[in-house]
C-alpha cells in the first residue's frame, strides 16, 4: 500500500521565481500535490494567483491554494477554482478556510465578525454553492450548431437558486464546467467541527501518534481522504536536524530526524488508514529539496509512495469521477 | 517625432462580433487560446492583453442568451497563467469596483504586478441594477450616481493600501471604512495601471481624476477628436499634463490583398456575425420586446418599441439606446430608402467595422487617427479566437514600424513605462 504525498508551501515571497522553482521540484519528484498557504491577514501574495502563475510551468503536480470563505464571494471562489482548473488541465484544488481574526475582518470593513458557528455554517453554505457552480454547466453544454445559430445548448446550463442567510446566489457559473467536473476540496480539520460541517473530499489531519491517526479516521465518514500533516526538518545527522528544530511547535507533529527516520515514521502510521501526508518543510529552503531528493527516493524504494501517472488530481487521489448533480438529476 | 501608437489586444468576447461558426475558431475556454492571442501580441510588440469579465450569464427574452460565445474563465487567474508564458506583454483584466472589496482587488492586483514583473492593469467598471447582483452578497442597490462615487473611493483606497507598502493604512469613505496591515509590499510599477470604460459625464470626470488610460468608444475621425479634445482638457483641473491619459478606442480591422478584397471579406464577415437568428435578437434589444415571430429577411415590425426602461428584454448587457422611438424611426426609414430586410438592416446599422483595406492602407489609417488626436493607440478586437490577430502582427506592425510610430523592442520593463505614463 503507497501513501500519498503532498508539500505545504507557505511562503511569502512575491517573486514569482521563488514559487516556479519550489513547484517545480514538487512537480518533478511526482508529489501528488502542493497547498498554497494564505489569509487576508498575512504578508504574502494571493494564493489562488501563484497557483495559476505556476500552473503553465508545471505538468502533474496538483494546485490546492488556500482561499477563505468567510471575507470572499463564493460566485468570485467558483470561477477562480474552476478556471485554475482549465489552466492546469484538471489539477486544481481548494483548501476551505474560515477567518475569525476581528483585525481581518478590519481590513475588509465588515462589521462584527461572526462567531465560530456561523463561520462553519458559512464555509459549509460557501462550499455548496461553488460545487453547485462547477455542476452548473453539463460536459458537453457547448454544441456550436452552426444550422440554429446556438453556441451552446441552454437546457444543460443550470440555475444554482442557493439562499442561505448569509448569502443568495443565482448562477449558473461564467465559467464551463472545469476538466475534473469537481475540483478537489480539502480542509484542515482539528477536530469534528470540520469534517461534520465541510463537505470536502480530502482532509488534513494534525494526529500526535498513529494511535491517533487511527482515532481520526475512524471518525471520518468513509470515502474521504485523510492526511497527516507532518513538519520535517531532514538532514542526513540526526544531531543537525534537531537543532535546527529548535524550538519550533505547530498544530503538527514535528519530525526532526533523517530521511530515513521520517520514512520509517510514515510506514509506521500508514497502517491507520491515511490516505497520505502533508510535508510542512521545516525550512522550505533547506527541507523541501531534502524532501524530494532524499525522501522521495527512500519512499519509493520500500514502496511507500509511487507517483502516480493520472493526469488530474481526482484520478491521481483515488477519487471517484465527479458526477453532475443536475445532470444526474435530469437523468433519473 | 510622431506619435507613438499604443496597440492592445483584446481576447474576443462574448459579443456577437466573435465569430464561433468559422472553422478556423478555436476553443474560447481552453488556456491554449488565450495563450496564443497573448504571444501573439507579444510578438507584434503590443503594449497589453486585455480580458472583459463576466458576472453572470446574458440573458434575453428571460433566457439564457445562447447564440454568441457563452462562458469564459476568471479574469485575474487567466492573467496570473499568461505571465508565466509572458514576459514584456501587459496584461489588463476588467474588474468591476461593485462586487469586488478594495482590499481583497488591491491584494490581488499587487499580486499580479509582482509575479507578472510590472505588467497588471485594471480596468474599472461598476454595475446598475441588480441583475448581476443577484451572484453576490451585495445584491444590487446603486443608482449611477454612487457607481462612480463607488469607484472613485474604491480606486482612492486601492492607492491607499499600494502606497502602504505593506504596512498599515487606513481608509475612510462613505463607501469604505477599512484599516490594518497591507500584506504587499510596494510592487513593481506602484499603482498597477487603470483603465476605464464609463462616457457619460461622470465616467469621463472619474476618468480625468484618477485613471491612465480610457477604454473609449468612438470611432468616427471627428467624433472621437471632440471625445479626445474633451476629456484632456479636463485633466489640468486634477494638475495633471495631457500625456498623463491615454485614450484608446475599442476597434476591429478586416485585411485583404486589395481594398476591393478587404470589403469582400468584411461583408462576409458581417454575415457571420448577424444570423438571422442574431439579426432578430438584436432588433428586440431596441423595440424592447418579443419579436420571435418576425421574419429576419421581412421588413421591420409597425408595433413601436416598449419604452419601459425598469422591464428591458435583454439583460446583462449595457444600455446602448438613449432614446428608442427616434432610433426605430431612423431605422425603419433607412431600411424603406434601401428596401432592406430585418437582417440586412441590422448588418448595416451594427456594424462596427472600423478599419478595412489593405495593410498599407489600415496601418496608414491607424497612424492618421493618432497623429490627428483621435486617440492615443487601440484596443483591437479581432473576430476569430485565437488566430484572429496572426495577419495583423505579420502585415500591419511591420509597415506601422516602418513609419516610425511603433515599436520595434520594448523599451521599458513595465507596462507604466511601454505606455510613457509616470
Amino acid at each position: 500500500m503507497t501513501s500519498h504525498l503532498a508539500v505545504a508551501l507557505d511562503g511569502d515571497s512575491f517573486d514569482a521565481a521563488d514559487w516556479v522553482a519550489q513547484v517545480r521540484l514538487a512537480d518533478e519528484a511526482g508529489l501528488d500535490l502542493v497547498t498554497f498557504e494564505d489569509s487576508f491577514g498575512r504578508r504574502g501574495p494571493d494564493a489562488v494567483l501563484v497557483a495559476s502563475r505556476v500552473a503553465p510551468l508545471t505538468r502533474h503536480v496538483g494546485l490546492v491554494p488556500v482561499a477563505t470563505t468567510t471575507h470572499t464571494e463564493p460566485f468570485h471562489l467558483s470561477t477562480a477554482l474552476a478556471t485554475l482548473d482549465h489552466v492546469s488541465h484538471g489539477r486544481a484544488g481548494w483548501q476551505v478556510r474560515v477567518s475569525a481574526d476581528p483585525a481581518e475582518a478590519a481590513l475588509l470593513g465588515r462589521r462584527a465578525p461572526l462567531g465560530f458557528d456561523e463561520l462553519f455554517a458559512e464555509a459549509a453554505d460557501a462550499v455548496e454553492v461553488v460545487r453547485r457552480l462547477w455542476d452548473s454547466w453539463a460536459d458537453d453544454a457547448i454544441i456550436k450548431d452552426v444550422a440554429t445559430g446556438r453556441f451552446i445548448d441552454r437546457d444543460k446550463l443550470h440555475y444554482i437558486d442557493f439562499a442561505g442567510p448569509y448569502f443568495a446566489v443565482k448562477g449558473p457559473s461564467i465559467v464551463p464546467r472545469p476538466p475534473q467536473g469537481q475540483p478537489v476540496v480539502a480542509a484542515l480539520a482539528h477536530g469534528p467541527r470540520v469534517w461534520q460541517r465541510l463537505d470536502a473530499d480530502v482532509y488534513f489531519t494534525t494526529p500526535a501518534d498513529a494511535d491517533a491517526a487511527a482515532r481520526i479516521v475512524r471518525q471520518i465518514p468513509a470515502g474521504r481522504k485523510v492526511f497527516a500533516d507532518l513538519v520535517a526538518f531532514l538532514d542526513d545527522d540526526q544531531r543537525t536536524a534537531i537543532g535546527r528544530r529548535g524550538a519550533a511547535i505547530s498544530d503538527a507533529a514535528v519530525f526532526a530526524g533523517t530521511p530515513a527516520g521520517l520514512a520509517d515514521l510514515i510506514a509506521a502510521w500508514q497502517p491507520a488508514g491515511l490516505a497520505g501526508f502533508r510535508l510542512w518543510p521545516g525550512d522550505p529552503a533547506h527541507d523541501l529539496p531534502a524532501i524530494t531528493r532524499e525522501l522521495v527516493p527512500e519512499l519509493r524504494r520500500r514502496g511507500l509512495f509511487q507517483p502516480s501517472a493520472a493526469t488530474t488530481l481526482r484520478d491521481r487521489l483515488g477519487l471517484p469521477a465527479a458526477v453532475n448533480r443536475y445532470e444526474g438529476a435530469a437523468r433519473a | 517625432m510622431p506619435k507613438q501608437i499604443i496597440l492592445a489586444a483584446h481576447f474576443p468576447g462574448v459579443n456577437n462580433t466573435t465569430v464561433w461558426s468559422d472553422p478556423r475558431a478555436g476553443s474560447q475556454i481552453a488556456f491554449a487560446s488565450f495563450e496564443h492571442l497573448a504571444r501573439t501580441a507579444e510578438r507584434g510588440r503590443f503594449d497589453f492583453f486585455f480580458l472583459a469579465e463576466g458576472l453572470r450569464l446574458r440573458e434575453q427574452r428571460g433566457l439564457i442568451h445562447d447564440l454568441d460565445v457563452v462562458g469564459r474563465p476568471d479574469t485575474l487567474t487567466v492573467l496570473a497563467a499568461l505571465a508565466a508564458v509572458t514576459e514584456h506583454l501587459g496584461l489588463a483584466g476588467t474588474l468591476n469596483a461593485t462586487y469586488h472589496e478594495p482590499y481583497e482587488l488591491a491584494r490581488q492586483l499587487a499580486t499580479l504586478d509582482h509575479l507578472s514583473g510590472g505588467r497588471a492593469a485594471w480596468n474599472v467598471v461598476t454595475s446598475p441594477g441588480g441583475f448581476f447582483g443577484a451572484n453576490f452578497r451585495r445584491g444590487g442597490f446603486l443608482d449611477h450616481a454612487d457607481r462612480y462615487l463607488r469607484a472613485g473611493e474604491f480606486i482612492e483606497a486601492a492607492r491607499a493600501l499600494w502606497d502602504s507598502d505593506g504596512g498599515d493604512f487606513a481608509y475612510r469613505g462613505r463607501q469604505f471604512d477599512i484599516r490594518g496591515r497591507f500584506g504587499a509590499p510596494r510592487s513593481p510599477q506602484g499603482h498597477p495601471v487603470i483603465l476605464q470604460a464609463g462616457d457619460s459625464d461622470g465616467g469621463r470626470e472619474l476618468a480625468a481624476k484618477y485613471t491612465d488610460a480610457i477604454f473609449s468608444r468612438h470611432h468616427q475621425l471627428a467624433d472621437a477628436q471632440e471625445f479626445y479634445r474633451d476629456v484632456k482638457s479636463r485633466l489640468a483641473r486634477y494638475g495633471r499634463d495631457r500625456d498623463s491619459l491615454k485614450i484608446i478606442p475599442g476597434v476591429s480591422y478586416v485585411l485583404g490583398d486589395s481594398d476591393a478584397d478587404a470589403q469582400e471579406k468584411a461583408h462576409h464577415i458581417r454575415r457571420q456575425q448577424v444570423s438571422p437568428q442574431t439579426a432578430i435578437l438584436l432588433l428586440e434589444q431596441l423595440w424592447n420586446r418579443d419579436l420571435s415571430g418576425y421574419d429576419p429577411d421581412g421588413p421591420l415590425p409597425e408595433i413601436d418599441p416598449r419604452l419601459d426602461e425598469d422591464d428591458t428584454i435583454v439583460q446583462g448587457r449595457a444600455g446602448m439606446y438613449a432614446d428608442r422611438l427616434r432610433t426605430a424611426n431612423e431605422w425603419r426609414a433607412r431600411a424603406e430608402q434601401k428596401n432592406l430586410g430585418i437582417r440586412d438592416l441590422i448588418i448595416e446599422v451594427t456594424g462596427r467595422q472600423n478599419f478595412i483595406g489593405t495593410p498599407a492602407r489600415v496601418a496608414q489609417q491607424l497612424d492618421e487617427y493618432v497623429q490627428t488626436d483621435a486617440c492615443d493607440g487601440f484596443i483591437l478586437v479581432p473576430h476569430l479566437t485565437p488566430t484572429g490577430l496572426d495577419d495583423f502582427v505579420d502585415q500591419v506592425v511591420p509597415l506601422l514600424q516602418e513609419r516610425g510610430v511603433f515599436r520595434t523592442e520594448y523599451e521599458a520593463g513595465t507596462l507604466r513605462g511601454n505606455l510613457g505614463l509616470a
